[in-house]
């Protein structure tokens, strides 16, 4: 007992770390306290993170990987890649025969394994006509029993004697590649190895890319315009009114997407009500109706809906917070309504902005479903795009590739706002 | 209501105000009031009993339901907030958090368009009044309490209202501090000379500060008046309650005369008071007495009014005792004793007797006592 009370004189005179009753250092006893605190705290969360692990984090690194590998291409054709390692492309002159031979020998593997059109559909993507190619050559490489492998080979399929048809299998040779982020960018390397830029009509990618941006700070602004207003009326009003009008903004989070997004094409299409009214009302010609729906304003109108409540509830969260006597502080000042509003309650609000911005921004950067059914052929964005690779064209590679590019810009844009507002500002609620 | 401070014409006047927020009830129920130029008026009372209602309602965000406001001779029932020149110092301060103190200073400046050198001028004279000369590149959230509140002062000075109001604003500091800043606030308002309609429900700030307080109940003004007169001359039970303490005996009047009244009390005893606030005879009435104004076993003849009790409780205050007795008709009986040289010594359980002057025993309005 005396021990522990003479502790704290010592500890004041010694220079050395100050130490906690049982002599051990204090840092340590408080780590080990903390400790067992940390290990609970984990505990608690382990079934979520685990959780998030398999369901998200996993495909995610999955996707990641998927937008650079080119196993299919060395897993196939395992001798092929081996032989042309001593080939130079650029001398003008077909491999050698033990490519040939090698080539024969591996699609006989293929045919067998049934896996020789899903390599000709990976090098398709890079140099259209090879998946007919291997398709037809699986088939005719039954029939070659022996040398000259050469002259067989380009019996089956002439497109064996075309340089360009090795350059690309020599190129997408290895493990890894960098082609699906080429194609994803609209760009290509061309047989002798350039990375050029595809001529202005073929470009897709960048446009869909720019197209989503645009749209996407279009309903993050339409969004802002028409929630703070009403944001501003939920933090204000009394109670049971701003109660009501918040089940009012909760509404859609309760409806099915799905019903939603097609509320707005019985509205919008062409013998729509919104048309049909202002047919009625003489404003527009009966043979010249708008066309509001499956192009960009059907996108843009039916996502500033769907998004409307993320961004209303952070404002409104930022806006509750703001007492009322700030606003009256600036008029008993003198300011009058539009002043207060700007110089005072403006300023207060930014985090809500921001926060509301970021959230309707990357929602809809990466939304699929409306784009989809309302968007037409001019309103949709790179998700849909993403979408159509995965389940209609089966490029995965490429999917993943814009997959990447759009994870990386948003976190991009995410660093960038925090540097510039910072995402300490950021109130969610 | 008595208007004795106001000699010239009143600075603000408040005619028939009524207020209603719902309709149906009144917080603000017929409100007369004069102030003067330069005064310093407190409105006491407590909670909901409409003060910062009025304070609204003079600053305009909150509309008469009925009646007239003057500010000097113009009525300001329609004039905007941001033109009625006021100044005001909020509960919590208001201070706008992403401005520094300077830029909050500088804001009732800058919407009256002055120029950048009066404006910085003007911040650093009013940073140096309230002796927060250095802190003009803090934000607001980097001040203490008291900073904030001395700020928050400053700011509703710094462009030379002539007329103040301050809502309960060291409602949020402690003890201390808040001393400091009564006196403070006290400083600055007779340095200025600008009138001050100050809002609290602390009995002692209203009495420190006020050049003349109105107690406010339930939306009625009870009194008003100079705070000696009201802690001498309550006109009812309310403020005989609200302001210092007092003690209560009920009774029955029996007979008036020249300003006083005979009170028989619950045991059937007689005692004079002075009539201040009762009817006719054989209507009920409530007497107060100031705790320091009893006096314990009294030399015979020197007061004329005498009652018995006994002595429940003896606390030791070191310059008073406080003495709690039980006498007919209330067993929380205070008297104050002086600790003088010669005081009697007391002890618990005896019996004693009380007595008191008849000026200093007041007949008011009956009350309930539970
Ligand atoms: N905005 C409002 N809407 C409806 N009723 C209100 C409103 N503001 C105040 N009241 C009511 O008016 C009455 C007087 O309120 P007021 O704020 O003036 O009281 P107060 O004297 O300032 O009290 P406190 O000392 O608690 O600040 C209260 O009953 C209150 O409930
Ligand atoms: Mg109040």
């Amino acid at each position: 007992m005396a021990d522990i009370a003479a502790q704290p004189f010592q500890a004041a005179e010694q220079d050395g770390p100050v130490l906690a009753a049982d002599g051990r250092p204090l840092k340590a006893s408080l780590a080990r306290a903390l400790r067992r605190q940390r290990l609970r705290a984990f505990m608690l969360v382990a079934p979520l993170l685990f959780f998030i692990l398999i369901t998200f984090a996993a495909p995610i690194a999955d996707m990641l990987f998927r937008s650079v590998e080119n196993q299919i291409v060395p897993d196939t054709l395992p001798r092929t890649v081996l032989a042309l390692q001593t080939w130079n492309p650029d001398s003008g002159e077909l491999p050698s025969e033990a490519v040939f031979e090698a080539m024969v020998a591996d699609l006989k593997d293929a045919r067998e394994a049934k896996t020789h059109t899903r390599v000709g559909q990976r090098l398709n993507y890079e140099s259209p006509g090879i998946s007919s190619l291997f398709r037809k050559s699986g088939r005719g490489v039954r029939r070659i029993e022996e040398g000259p492998y050469k002259e067989a080979l380009i019996d089956v399929d002439d497109g064996w004697a075309e340089i360009d048809t090795w350059r690309t299998i020599a190129q997408f040779s290895g493990n890894y590649t960098d082609g699906y982020f080429l194609a994803a960018l609209d760009m290509e390397r061309t047989p002798e190895g350039e990375v050029t830029i595809l001529p202005d009509e073929d470009r897709i990618y960048l446009f869909l890319f720019g197209r989503t941006f645009v749209l996407s700070i279009m309903i993050t602004l339409s969004t802002l315009l028409l929630g703070y207003p009403v944001a501003y009326l939920l933090a204000t009003l009394p109670l049971r009114t701003s109660n009501l009008l918040m089940i009012l903004v909760l509404l859609p989070f309760w409806t099915s997407l799905l019903v939603r997004t097609s509320s707005w094409i019985v509205l919008l299409q062409q013998q729509g009500v919104i048309n049909d009214f202002l047919v009625t009302l003489g404003l527009i010609a009966d043979d010249n109706r708008l066309q509001l729906i499956f192009n960009q304003t059907g996108t843009v109108v039916a996502m500033t809906h769907i998004l409307l409540p993320f961004m209303i509830l952070p404002l409104f969260s930022v806006m509750k917070t703001i007492p009322p006597s700030y606003m009256r502080a600036a008029k008993s000042m003198g300011a009058n309504d539009w002043t207060a509003f700007w110089r005072v309650y403006f300023p207060n609000t930014l985090p809500g902005i921001g926060a509301g911005a970021i959230l309707v921004f990357i929602l809809s950067i990466g939304y699929y479903i409306t784009p989809e059914l309302v968007g037409g052929t001019s309103g949709t964005f790179i998700s849909n795009r993403i979408a159509y690779h995965i389940s209609s064209s089966l490029n995965w590679g490429l999917a993943a590739a814009l997959g990447v590019i759009l994870l990386g810009s948003v976190l991009l844009l995410y660093w960038i706002y925090d540097r510039i507002v910072g995402i300490d500002n950021v109130k969610l609620g | 209501m008595v208007d004795t401070a106001n000699a010239g014409k009143p600075f603000v006047r408040f005619e028939s105000v009524q207020k209603s927020y719902d309709g149906e009830i009144l917080v603000v129920k017929n409100l007369n009031l004069d102030i003067a130029e330069g005064e310093f008026l407190t409105m006491l009372g407590p909670s909901g009993s409409g003060k910062t209602t009025c304070l609204m309602m003079l600053a305009g965000f909150e509309t008469a339901t009925h009646g007239q406001i003057y500010l000097g001779d113009q009525p300001i029932n329609n004039v905007p907030p941001h033109k009625r020149g006021i100044g005001m110092v909020f509960q919590n301060y208001a201070l706008f958090p992403h401005m520094t103190v300077s830029e909050n200073l500088a804001f009732p400046l800058e919407v009256r368009k002055m120029s950048k050198a009066e404006i910085e001028s003007r911040v650093q004279r009013a940073l140096d009044m309230v002796e927060l000369g250095a802190f003009g590149s803090r934000m607001p959230a980097q001040l203490s309490g008291g900073q904030q509140q001395r700020v928050a002062v400053a700011r509703a000075l710094v462009f030379d209202p002539k007329l103040v109001l301050m809502d309960e604003p060291l409602g949020a500091l402690d003890k201390q501090l808040r001393e400091q800043m009564q006196y403070e606030i006290k400083h600055i308002h007779e340095n200025l000379g600008v009138t001050v309609v100050y809002v609290t429900h602390d009995q002692s700030e209203a009495l420190t500060m006020s050049d003349r307080i109105a107690v406010f109940n339930d939306g009625v003004i009870q009194q008003l008046s100079t705070p000696d007169d009201l802690y001498e001359r309550p006109e009812n039970s309310f403020v005989a309650q609200f302001i210092g303490e007092n003690n209560k005996l009920q009774g029955t009047i029996k007979g008036r005369e020249n300003g006083n009244c005979v009170v028989e009390l619950v045991n059937g005893k007689s005692v004079e008071a002075l009539a201040v606030n009762v009817g006719e005879s054989s209507d009920r009435t409530t007497l107060s007495i100031r705790p320091e104004r009893v006096e314990i076993n009294p030399p015979a003849g020197k007061v004329p009014n005498i009652i018995g009790g006994k002595i429940e409780e003896l606390i030791y205050l070191g310059d008073h005792i406080r003495t709690r007795m039980s006498v007919p008709g209330n067993d929380e009986f205070i008297v104050k004793v002086p600790n003088t040289a010669g005081h009697t010594l007391l002890n618990e359980g005896e019996t004693a007797e009380v007595g008191w002057a008849t000026e200093d025993c007041r007949a008011l309005d009956p009350i309930d006592v539970a």
